[in-house]
């Protein structure tokens, strides 16, 4: 009783439940959704790389897959655009749900499927045309041929992955010219053109340099207002500061998954514990 | 662990103590070296040797070599004077010249044998003959000596004594000469007139009356009789009468210029005092090699070259030019090349991109390598068999029904031959192609496809300019193998003389059925099949010089293409 009244005198009046709720670690069940795994599968032929992964990646949020080397994180994300589909041998059971609809039916558009989840992918890998043609790739690709229509986007697109002033004078180079970190800006500027819903990113700073991989870091962040992103990496230190929910995977099996301040500061599980404190991976 | 015996440091000597031994020597390296620089050193004296050997047998025939006046002396025997070009000199031995009956000195043991070239072969049967040099006496190089190329028998070597208009001479001795050089340039200019009428203006009117012949043929295969449909048989009949006006007009100018031609004569005298008369039509041009300086000789050696690059042939080959050949030889691998490309890349793909792979696909691939291992006359006879046989058979059936009993494309022809060796070129683009395409990184397809770009797409987009430096290079080796062959192409559509160029001015100016002259077989016809083999012989060596450089020319060009679209996409040798 008088522990009540201490706090009752101590509040003066204010509304306790409205700074609460502003305070309040985020909680996945008050986010919209915008991707849905269910009892997702993965089998490499006989061998089974994912266990029954059920999860829900948050709209205009960064999630991060953090784990040990071969946890499956990076299969995870590859089948959010199907990029696994290009394996031979691998098979799918399970469902992920995209706007309600499986990405996995039969009368899925793959094309289509891959315009609204983007993916960067570890090692930059701009094609060898110029930087204007890089970025115009997509565009093209989705009929749209206008000049003035192409000009603007990919000015828009570069500026949105915080290139556009180090390559507005020289559009016409090729890619190829360009540093890693640069690169890798380009490769996200080529992915953001289009204007997908979820931007994948597969261990995008792990070529970089420390002061790339911060622009790059900068670049999420700020992304994340427009994109559902999701990254994988290996970096925790980087999975605390860019994202906002994390996901621990370990050999197939998603461990834990929540709010990121409350993964790395007070993780559920023993096993997860472990990892981040560095005691195995 | 304690540390072997061979990694203890006891063992280890900071200054080498073997340097003498062979082990040590081979284990340097040095060997290694030695021998790849062999290897290469060979490599390049080979191909360096084969140029220069070629160039040096064949380009001394356009030299205008000095003319020698000599008595020729052999014992027993009346002596003979000669006016001739020293071709080759040689060391002969006592013997030989015994077993072929020539009355020389046993006691001397070798003898100089030269090669003359004493032209003048309608009066005396040869133009070349061996003499030996002890036996040659009263040597001298007369200024006037004259060498005049003709149209017929191969030069003349002799003095000019006249030049005659009809049958008035208008001049004699150095006069003569000199009014001789102004007459025979108006010849040449009349000559390219009549060449003009004759092949290209006649040659037009044949082709069109041809075509209306065949036209006609065509009506009545098709049922039509000149009763009841008048109207097209008289619309041909029209046409080929104002043909016929057209051929009459040119016949009778044709005539004039003839005639015009045959005016001028210049009479000659030989090294034996027979007299000779050449019209000047016959004539081409005539020259003083004793009297020519360097730089008038190295003028008149280039003009030679291209006299015989941009020439036809004439007499059975062994004079004139090979420009048919060079333009055969070009033309039938241009085509070559525009087939075998998109066949072999398309095929490539397939193999590549699409097919499952496995173990048909091995075998298939296994197969498709070794193609390139069968021998060329194979792929002659099945180009013979299907292509012409066959195929052409058939679009003559089809197509060119009105031309039969003479076949249109069921003979050996241009088109035939390109396919041959596009087929037999094939396996060397796919195989190139597929390395090409396999060593296109997969995190390249990768962003092209997670753009939202379709496995096509992404082929045709990314993966296909991608490799096609590496298709350039299979273009590269095709080109070189196909334009070396000769074999195949014996069956399928080269001919010692073709009578016209697959391409020319009339409609529709490429003509796929013709037959085509190659320079590989005119080294084979030229070295072989000619009558006369002491003149034929620097011409194999010039031709094959020539076709040496053609090949190399079409090389250069495809591997500039090459480094081009190289530079394009040179990114991804990392």
């Amino acid at each position: 009783m008088t522990g009540v009244q201490e706090k009752t005198s101590l509040t003066h009046g204010l509304d306790m439940d409205a700074i609460a709720r502003e305070h309040a670690p985020m909680r996945l069940e008050d986010e919209t959704i915008a991707l849905e795994v269910d009892n997702l599968n993965l089998y490499y032929g006989e061998k089974r790389a994912l266990h029954g992964v059920s999860m829900k990646i948050p709209k205009k949020k960064v999630t991060a897959f953090i784990g040990p080397s071969g946890c499956g994180k990076s299969t995870l994300l590859r089948c959010f655009n199907r990029m696994n589909d290009l394996i031979d041998g691998c098979r799918i059971e399970g469902q992920i749900r995209l706007d309600g609809k499986n990405i996995f039916d039969r009368d899925v558009d793959i094309a289509m499927l891959r315009r609204r989840v983007g993916m960067v992918f570890q090692k930059p890998n701009p094609f060898p045309k110029s930087i204007y043609e890089n970025v115009a790739y997509g565009l093209r690709l989705a009929g749209i041929n206008k000049k003035r229509t192409l000009d603007e986007t990919v000015e828009w697109a570069l500026k949105g992955a915080a290139l556009w002033e180090e390559v507005k004078n020289r559009l016409d180079d090729s890619a190829l010219g360009l540093s890693g970190g640069q690169q890798q800006r380009l490769v996200i500027a080529r992915a953001i053109a289009i204007q997908p819903d979820v931007i994948l990113l597969d261990e995008p700073c792990s070529a970089l340099d420390p002061i790339s991989t911060l622009k790059v870091e900068e670049l999420i962040t700020e992304l994340k207002n427009n994109y559902t992103i999701v990254i994988v990496t290996h970096n925790m230190q980087q999975a605390a500061r860019v994202s906002d929910y994390t996901a621990f995977m370990y050999v197939g099996d998603l461990i834990e998954y929540g709010n990121t301040d409350q993964l790395f500061t007070k993780p559920a599980k023993k096993q997860t514990e472990d990892y981040i404190t560095g005691r195995y991976g | 662990m304690e540390k072997p015996a061979e990694l203890q440091a006891a063992n280890y000597d900071l200054v080498a103590r073997d340097t003498k031994s062979v082990g040590a020597y081979v284990k340097s390296g040095a060997p290694y070296v030695w021998v790849t620089a062999a290897a290469i050193s060979v490599a390049f004296i080979i191909t360096v040797a084969l140029l220069l050997l070629t160039a040096a047998r064949g380009l001394p025939h356009f030299w205008p070599a000095d003319l020698v006046q000599a008595t020729y002396k052999e014992p027993g025997k009346e002596q003979q004077h000669l006016l001739a070009e020293i071709r080759s000199s040689e060391e002969v031995t006592t013997a030989r010249l015994l077993n072929a009956g020539l009355p020389v000195d046993e006691k001397q043991p070798l003898y100089d044998r030269l090669l003359l070239k004493i032209a003048n072969r309608d009066l005396g049967g040869v133009d070349f003959r061996y003499v030996l040099s002890d036996w040659l006496v009263e040597r001298s190089q007369p200024k006037d000596a004259t060498v005049l190329e003709r149209m017929e028998w191969g030069n003349f070597h002799g003095f000019v004594v006249a030049l005659k208009e009809g049958d008035k001479v208008v001049a004699s001795g150095e006069e003569a000469w000199k009014g001789y050089q102004e007459r025979q340039d108006r010849v040449n200019d009349l000559r390219g007139k009549v060449r003009d009428i004759e092949k290209g203006k006649i040659g037009a009117v044949n082709y069109d009356l041809e075509r209306l012949r065949l036209q006609q043929r065509r009506l009545e295969l098709d049922g039509k009789t000149p009763e009841r449909n008048a109207a097209d048989f008289a619309a041909i009949e029209a046409k080929r009468k104002s043909e016929n006006e057209k051929y009459e007009v040119l016949r009778t100018e044709l005539d004039q210029l003839n005639a015009e031609m045959g005016r001028d004569a210049l009479v000659m005298k030989t090294v034996d005092g027979q007299e000779v008369t050449l019209p000047l039509s016959k004539l081409i041009q005539g020259y003083r090699p004793n009297d020519m300086g360097l730089f008038p000789k190295i003028g008149f050696f280039l003009g030679a070259i291209w006299h015989f690059v941009s020439e036809e042939p004439r007499e059975a080959n062994t004079e004139g030019g090979i420009f048919p050949a060079i333009f055969g030889t070009v033309m039938m691998v241009m085509i070559m090349s525009v087939i075998v490309t998109p066949f072999g890349i398309l095929a490539a793909l397939y193999l590549r991109e699409y097919a499952k792979q496995g173990p048909l696909t091995q075998a298939i691939r296994i197969a498709v390598n070794n193609l390139a291992g069968v021998p060329s006359i194979v792929f002659g006879m099945f180009g013979l068999g299907f292509f012409v046989y066959f195929v052409g058979a058939n679009i003559d059936k089809a197509l060119y029904q009105e031309g039969l009993p003479s076949p249109t494309f069921g003979t050996p022809g241009i088109l035939w031959a390109s396919l041959t060796l596009a087929l037999l070129t094939l396996p060397v683009v796919i195989v190139a192609t597929e390395e090409g395409l396999a060593r296109i990184p997969r995190s390249i397809r990768e962003a092209s496809l997670a753009l939202g770009a379709t496995k096509a797409e992404t082929l045709w987009k990314v993966v296909l300019p991608m490799a096609s430096p590496a298709m350039m290079t299979g273009l590269i080796l095709a080109i070189a193998r196909a334009a070396g062959e000769v074999a195949p192409l014996m069956l399928v559509g080269v001919v010692k003389l073709a009578p016209s160029l697959p391409l020319d001015g009339n409609v529709p100016f490429v003509h796929f059925e013709r037959k085509f002259m190659h320079l590989g077989f005119h080294i084979y016809d030229v070295g072989f099949q000619s009558p006369n083999v002491e003149a034929a012989r620097p011409l194999v060596y010039a031709t094959a010089f020539l076709l040496v450089l053609v090949i190399l020319l079409l090389n250069l060009s495809a591997i500039r293409i090459r480094n081009k679209l190289r530079e394009r996409y040179k990114a991804l040798e990392h």
